[in-house]
């Protein structure tokens, strides 16, 4: 559908929760929480060849209060976890967080006295990719998955999309 | 190698050397605990220069539980030698740090991980594992499941400290303009830089005192991604800790293969085929180019030069195209195998390396033509981050970072393996010991390993690819399928693990940050008794503190960026 923007008398309907999620789908701005091999393969994802801004989240940032999507990116030890608990707390509402690598989603293979068997420990986790490390097209694969729900749940905050979910991991 | 210092030890102490041993040509001295600082005084100085590591090991069944290893090293002399000493649980050891800075955090970490008191350290706190552990996780009774939980970061400045770096600011400050008059310790800022920071690249953490931007003091902590390789290690058999190795310095993960399954069979008695030596010299030279590439780039965004990212991270990418297809995987390769390699080079793989190598000629000379003389990148680098040679060879420096200091010292020509004596390589050296010099020294390295790979290309060998012996290697497939032999030697080489014969051996290697290396030790088992990584940036972290004070803020992170620490091998 060809639509004449120059006439001023043309318009479209449509829902503001849906025109705001299709805004927010394309607008996620990632903070890496890069700790260890995976970091490598987010800087991949990010980098030209592979390019995330194709898929509008290319505005990364550091400061967890200018951001709304967390990518835990490597092993969360229990040395990091109360720090990672409280850069989520930090971010603020509607956030989302994607669990890059078989470590952040279950410790991967490092079941020891030092490391954290997944980040969905201490914080909730909405996507986990697997792979030791993912290659870019996984972590975006699961960014497209994500957007599609941002897509369709819109802004319920986190703790509203995880009630009763923590029981659950314990 | 280094019958000479243990010569001149006889002859200084002369009974007290309780014992001499050689094994796999790694000379040794058995010392008692109270005689340690003596001999680590004379073989100071009779020229060994640098503690490279201390390595810890427990014997639970020995009167004398622990037995400390120190590795030392001359860099006048190309020489190397280990000092042991063996003590009981909960005797102190007399601290070297006094001899040796780089003994302050080898030390620290022995402490934490098997419990030995050093007595005379400076300060000894745990170091890997947080501070609320309880227990040490290296002994043998701990169970390496048992984990525990943090439940706050610890402050590493106390309130005291904070009024003390108030009290000294004026010393410190090093521009004459912001000198005080008097200044309150509620003016100082206490910032921390880590553990989760776009500058660190890894989970590291530097918490820092500010007056303004300048650094009154700084004091790091790490143990933020401790793995535990070294305790895995002792859980695997010594083949299945090959894939631990890929996530130690995960930037070049071919170098720690190869340098791993080099010190197995060093331990073992053993050496490589002459193809797979020089398939490793290929593969660990791409890895090297990869690592500079990424510590540069990564070095030159924090210090705002964006577009270098860009034209650096597309060679690194497209030579990630080749190892993936080389071994299925990106970062974490898993190429190299105890007793020879996973497989074979594919079909085309040297055309293939030969124009990737173009790539990064193209793409380092791009960068070459930003930064050369681009005033804003000299002024953010030259003299930034200053470590004279003789300070750096204390803190344990190996690699670019020591040989930007001057010092042409690589282990790759002067202890060579893998055949690296057959090839024609440049050291290449800097004058200053600054961030450019380190910078820079990591271009012109990435020129001689593009060289080594094309000579090693031209004169790949043939022949067979694996060692040939059954005790070591896994048979070929035809064979586990067919012959009840086959499946037999499969079986115990997969369930019991290689038998690496009762001993032990110190194999090393030029990696991409300096001298990586494992300490084995091997009681007869399919398992380590005891692995110990001596990961290069370990000590040069350790540095970092006294580099950065009396700085300001951005040449903190100049300095950061150019010392290449990989949070993987920091902490294992």
């Amino acid at each position: 559908m060809a639509i004449d923007l120059e006439n001023p008398s043309n318009f479209i309907t449509t829902r503001v929760r849906q025109a705001v999620n299709w805004g927010r789908k394309y607008s996620l701005w990632p903070l890496p929480f890069g700790v260890a091999c995976c970091a490598i393969e987010f800087m991949s994802t990010v980098s030209s060849y592979n390019d995330i801004s194709r898929f509008g989240a290319e505005l990364v940032r550091f400061s967890p209060r200018q951001s709304d999507l967390m990518i835990i990116a490597g092993t969360i030890s229990y040395k990091q976890a109360p720090i990672l608990k409280t850069i989520y707390a930090q971010m603020a509402e509607p956030k989302w967080v994607i669990a890059m690598g078989a470590c952040a989603s279950s410790g991967g293979f490092y079941n020891n006295y030092s490391t954290l068997q997944g980040a969905d420990r201490v914080i909730p986790v909405d996507m986990y990719v697997a792979g030791c490390p993912p290659t870019p097209e996984n972590l975006l694969y699961a960014l497209t998955q994500l957007q599609e729900r941002v897509e369709k749940e819109g802004l319920v905050p986190a703790a509203e999309r995880h009630a009763g979910r923590s029981e659950a991991r314990g | 190698m280094s019958q000479k210092l243990v010569d001149s030890l006889q002859r200084e102490f002369g009974t007290d050397i309780l014992a001499v041993d050689s094994p796999r040509g790694d000379e040794s001295v058995t010392v008692a605990p109270e005689r340690l600082l003596d001999v680590l005084g004379h073989l100071r100085c009779a020229g060994c220069e640098q503690l490279s590591d201390v390595v810890g090991v427990d014997h639970p069944d020995r009167a004398e539980r622990f037995e400390l290893v120190y590795l030392l090293r001359s860099y006048a002399d190309n020489e190397r030698v280990q000092v042991k000493v063996n003590v009981a649980e909960d005797a102190p050891v007399p601290s070297a740090a006094g001899v040796y800075r780089s003994a302050n955090w080898a030390e620290r970490e022995v402490y934490d991980l098997l419990g030995v008191p050093f007595s005379g350290h400076p300060d000894l706190r745990r170091l890997l594992c947080h501070h609320e552990f309880e227990g040490h996780a290296l002994r043998k009774d701990y169970p390496i499941e048992q984990g525990q939980e943090c439940a706050r970061p610890e402050k590493l400045f106390t309130d005291e400290d904070i009024a003390r770096a108030a009290e000294r600011a004026n010393d410190l400050v090093s521009d004459p303009d912001d000198v005080h008059d008097e200044l309150h310790p509620s003016d100082l800022l206490t910032v921390n830089i880590g553990p989760s920071h776009p500058a660190t690249h890894g989970a590291l953490r530097a918490e820092v005192l500010l007056d303004g931007e300048n650094i009154l003091e700084a004091r790091t902590e790490i143990g933020y991604i401790h793995r535990c390789f070294e305790k895995e290690a002792e859980d695997h058999t010594w083949a299945q800790v090959m894939p631990y190795t890929d996530r130690l310095n995960y930037c070049s993960a071919m170098l720690n293969n190869s340098i791993y399954a080099m010190a197995v069979e060093k331990t073992i008695g053993v050496e490589a085929t002459p193809r797979a030596q020089a398939i490793r010299v290929i593969v660990s030279e791409l890895s090297r180019i990869i690592d500079h590439l990424v510590c540069v780039c990564a070095n030159l965004v924090d210090i705002g030069a964006l577009t270098n990212y860009w034209y650096l991270y597309n060679v690194r990418e497209s030579i990630y195209e080749t190892l993936e297809k080389l071994c299925g995987s990106r970062l974490t390769t898993n190429y190299a195998r105890i007793g020879g390699m996973s497989h074979d080079l594919f079909d085309g793989f040297d055309a293939e390396v030969r124009t990737k190598l173009d790539e990064m000629d193209v793409g380092n000379a791009d960068v070459m033509k930003l930064i050369a003389r681009n005033r804003i990148f000299l002024d953010r680098t030259v003299d930034v981050g200053v470590i004279s040679q003789e300070d750096a060879l204390s803190w344990g420096y190996t690699g670019p970072c020591l040989r930007a200091t001057g010092l042409a010292y690589d282990l790759r020509k002067l202890a060579p393996y893998s055949g690296y004596e057959n090839y024609d390589f440049d050291i290449p050296t800097g004058t200053n010991g600054d961030t450019h010099d380190r910078i820079m020294v990591r271009m012109a390295e990435m020129v001689q390993s593009r060289s080594i790979i094309l000579q090693a290309l031209d004169k790949l060998p043939d022949g067979p690819l694996n060692i040939d012996d059954n005790s070591v290697v896994l048979p070929p497939k035809e064979s586990v399928y067919g012959s009840i032999e086959g499946v037999m030697n499969q079986f115990k080489l997969v369930y019991e693990g290689i038998q690496v014969p009762a001993g032990r051996g110190y194999g090393f290697g030029e990696g991409a940050n300096g001298e990586l290396g494992y300490y084995c030790v091997s009681d007869g088992t399919g398992h380590p008794y005891r692995l110990k990584v001596r990961p290069p940036c370990f000590p040069i972290f350790s540095s970092y503190a006294e580099l950065v004070r009396g700085g300001m803020i951005p040449d903190a992170i100049a300095t950061l960026g150019s010392l290449n620490i990989i949070a993987g091998e920091l902490d294992r």
